[in-house]
């Protein structure tokens, strides 16, 4: 056990012992509903006899789901994407989420009511001073068939407010940038970038938004080019996210674009890490004291993150140990019994607000690194 | 170990996110470099036309002295680089160590920049024709003739993102300076000691440091200069070249193509030319663009081709601090492998010979890094694929090809050499647009004159040359 683990406090450490036991309960009930014929899915119930074990008699823990193979996300291309629909929701309207899609067959989940939930979720740890209810909008990320445009309004209604959209499609920026037409990807840039000015300078009373670091940044840059801020156009409170989302890049924001701490800049604004596998993870605030690091915490017990040993994906490393970061979806739409995300990262000991492990310094795994094409988010 | 940290209009940054320098040979990390982000650059050149500002309120006589002195400062000072003092030695002990150059190679690089430097009077007074520069500096003036020109600032900044393998580019950027033109400067990852140590030396010889922004970072920042400054020059692959091609707000240099070309007349005498090409071959490891990638000629190219490969096959890998050392290390070794298995292609061709094949050998694979030992081949057409490549270590293709077919073939070329007497092949040669940087007679490739324009003239591409009418107002 390292030092990070054992300075965690006697009640940090009876949380997290709790926390591990609603983890073991939840986990029981969503195997149960993804493995019976009643509730499962055609996918999961087919998965189910090829396995060389029972997960209704052998699954009795978090821990026992190490027993499935890791979940695959190629099985996602393709259809019938009702093979993923459990039967347990048979005939409740469903949404098709994807992901990829730059070119051949992007991968899809299937969702009913799971990016609400996570974002209802999510709601309850925003702080009412800088994200006001009743307060209008800006999502300024991807369109098209992605979770979080859906996610983001739902957010934004949530809390009592209306959402303004962009347009944006992010597989024509991955092509931009494969093709390496950057005269185009930057005046593509633009023409989001003018979408966002324009809401925003247009008397719609927006005073939260969502934005990825790239546009973030640009935006800023293009208000200040006007003359004007993000503060001064009425901005308090921000959300945004993706592996960009380095402590550098949260100095710079906050400092230069932000003009400084929220007590200070008047705009708070808070990290995520997510995908469509598995919803949002929050972040333990971030302050320049802590040298701005962005730690992650999953929603537990509907999503839970490891962080593995690069040499065993099992094997859970110590607190403060680099390693891979490893998925887990338990609700009862969707079940990911553990998925090798693409990034890796340092194990994080529990603290008061989230009793269990999470994840910093979260960047782009190192294997796969030089494969990624960082678009806008 | 030295922490390198970014610089904004010379104002030290404390950055969050690190990326280590290692030992090409050890792994070693020698040096810690801050790095930005494009946000960041992006903010500073708004503020860009301060860096000309401050470089006005100085006179271009004023900033060429402090040339001469940066000048020697760089090139036998002892100097504030990041967190440490850095000597000539530590200089050289350091580039040689990141880049995989031979410590002799990085000592030459130096003296060629610090020339460069302290000639810079006379660089300015060629690529200027002569002009005062003072008509620069104000925007317009008197030549002399009674004529008014106007020389009009294209850009208060010159962006750069620089390589990380060949230190003598950086003679490219310098000019910028005494042109009261500042400098956004994207360092290479594994050579950021250049543009750290040049500024540094500028700085204490007296120019004003809001005129110096340093951003070390990933694509991010590079990108970033490239689209913020309104004059950036680049250094890369052909592949950048090409992406640039026609941008006249970005100067892209990359792969040379550099040739000898020997006319019939004086092919028969080749022996007398063989020192020259040799040199032109070997020099800098075969590194840089002005290092000869071709040798044409009519007849003898297999004789020719077997002399060079006597003179350069048998040389070997030795350790960076020989003075002898003729081979730089690849950093990244995956780089000499696939420019090998490349290699190996370009020689599964009918009519291609591997002419040093009996000198053992090419691909030295070590723990952390790789080398290439030279190569010769022949190619008895310029139809051969091989006619037309260029690799980062010493390698040449001898072409056998028809002086009169010579100049329809051999395709863009840096630096070309013509071996010849022959008043039209001279006349040819001169009006060839292929060729760059022309050499008539025996001159090695690499034996750059400073007092000429490289791959553009600076002076066109920092300031744009219009009509200024005055008339007087009653």
């Amino acid at each position: 056990m390292s030092n990070a683990e054992n300075s965690v406090s006697p009640e940090v450490a009876q949380q997290a012992s709790d926390a591990k036991d609603r983890l073991n309960e939840h986990t029981l009930k969503t195997v149960h509903w993804h493995f019976s014929d009643e509730t499962g899915s055609p996918f999961w119930l087919q998965k189910k006899s090829e396995l060389n074990f029972d997960p209704l008699k052998d699954i009795k823990s978090f821990d026992d789901l190490k027993k499935f193979p890791h979940f695959e996300d190629e099985w996602l291309r393709g259809g019938p994407i009702t093979r993923w629909v459990p039967k347990g929701h048979a005939g409740k309207p469903t949404y098709v989420f994807e992901t990829g899609g730059t070119t051949g067959i992007p991968k899809s989940r299937m969702v009913i009511e799971d990016h609400w939930k996570d974002y209802e979720l999510f709601s309850d740890t925003l702080p009412e001073k800088y994200f006001p209810k009743n307060s209008n909008w800006l999502m300024l990320g991807p369109s098209g068939p992605r979770r979080l445009r859906l996610a983001v309004e739902h957010l934004a209604q949530h809390r009592g407010g209306i959402c303004f959209c962009i347009d944006l499609d992010p597989r024509w920026v991955v092509k931009l940038i494969k093709k390496g037409w950057m005269e185009h990807l930057e005046e593509y840039k633009k023409h989001c970038i003018d979408q966002a000015v324009t809401v925003l300078t247009a008397g719609h009373d927006i005073k939260c938004m969502f934005a990825t670091p790239k546009l973030l940044e640009s935006l800023g840059e293009a208000l200040e080019e006007k003359g004007t801020s993000l503060p001064e156009v009425g901005i308090t409170g921000i959300f945004s996210g993706g592996t960009e989302f380095t402590p550098q890049w949260t100095k710079f924001c906050v400092e230069e674009l932000l003009g400084g701490s929220p007590e200070e800049g008047g705009v708070y604004m808070t990290p995520t890490y997510g995908n469509t596998l598995m919803g949002l993870a929050c972040s333990k605030p971030v302050t320049a004291a802590d040298g701005y690091k962005i730690s992650y915490y999953a929603p537990q017990p509907r999503a839970v993150t490891e962080v593995v040993s690069f040499d065993d994906y099992d094997q859970v490393v110590g607190y403060g140990e680099t390693g891979r970061v490893k998925l887990y979806t338990l609700t009862d739409e969707f079940f990911v019994p553990g998925f090798m995300e693409r990034d890796e990262g340092e194990r994080e000991a529990p603290f008061d607000t989230y009793p269990w492990d999470g994840v910093s310094g979260v960047r782009p795994f190192h294997e796969l690194a030089s494969a990624t094409t960082v678009g806008v988010y | 170990m030295i922490t390198l940290s970014p610089l904004r209009w010379g104002k030290p940054y404390e950055s969050l996110d690190f990326t280590n320098v290692v030992h090409f040979d050890t792994g070693e990390p020698i040096a810690k470099i801050g790095n930005v982000g494009g946000g960041i650059v992006g903010r500073d050149m708004r503020q860009a036309h301060k860096a000309r500002q401050a470089l006005l309120q100085l006179s271009t006589d004023d900033l060429i002295e402090k040339c001469k002195t940066a000048a020697a400062l760089f090139e036998s000072g002892t100097l504030t680089v990041g967190d440490s003092q850095q000597t000539v030695d530590d200089f050289v002990h350091q580039q040689s160590a990141s880049t995989g150059l031979p410590e002799h190679m990085c000592r030459s690089n130096m003296q060629k920049n610090s020339f460069v430097l302290s000639n810079m009077d006379q660089i300015l007074d060629c690529l200027t024709r002569g002009l005062n520069l003072s008509i620069l500096s104000r925007g317009y003036g008197e030549e002399g003739r009674g004529v008014t020109v106007s020389f009009q600032s294209q850009t208060p900044v010159l962006g750069a993102v620089l390589p990380n393998n060949s230190p003598g580019v950086h003679t490219l950027w310098l000019p910028a300076i005494p042109l009261q033109v500042g400098l956004a400067l994207k360092p290479g990852s594994q050579e950021p000691w250049t543009p750290y140590r040049m500024v540094s030396a500028f700085i204490e010889a007296g120019v004003p440091s809001e005129a110096f922004g340093l951003y070390p970072g990933g694509h991010d920042a590079g990108g970033a200069i490239m689209t913020k400054t309104p004059r950036s020059m680049i250094f890369g692959s052909a592949q950048t070249v090409a992406q640039h091609e026609g941008n006249p707000r970005v100067q892209a240099h990359g792969p040379g193509f550099s040739k000898i070309l020997i006319g019939d007349d004086v092919v028969d005498q080749w022996e007398s030319f063989l020192d020259i090409m040799v040199e032109s071959v070997l020099s800098n490891s075969g590194r840089s663009c002005i290092n000869c990638s071709g040798i044409w000629a009519s007849r003898h190219t297999r004789e020719i081709a077997q002399a060079i490969a006597e003179k350069i096959g048998p040389v070997d890998v030795t350790p960076p601090s020989d003075p002898e050392a003729k081979l730089a290390a690849f950093t990244v070794p995956a780089m000499a492998t696939g420019t090998h298995a490349m290699v190996q292609q370009d020689l599964a061709e009918a009519g291609v010979t591997d002419m040093t094949a009996d000198f053992g050998e090419k691909l030295i694979e070590r723990d952390h890094c790789a080398y290439l030992r030279p190569m010769v081949v022949h190619a008895d057409s310029p139809d051969r694929q091989v006619a037309s490549k260029e690799y980062m270590f010493p390698f040449v293709s001898v072409v056998e090809c028809p002086e009169q077919e010579m100049l329809k073939r051999i395709g863009p070329t840096l630096v070309g050499t013509v071996l010849t007497k022959n008043q039209s092949l001279i006349e040819s040669a001169g009006a060839c647009v292929e060729i760059d940087r022309v050499n008539f007679g025996p001159i090695a490739t690499n034996r750059l004159n400073w007092l000429q324009p490289h791959e553009g003239n600076i002076i066109d591409f920092l300031f744009r040359s219009r009509a200024y009418q005055i008339a007087e107002i009653a």
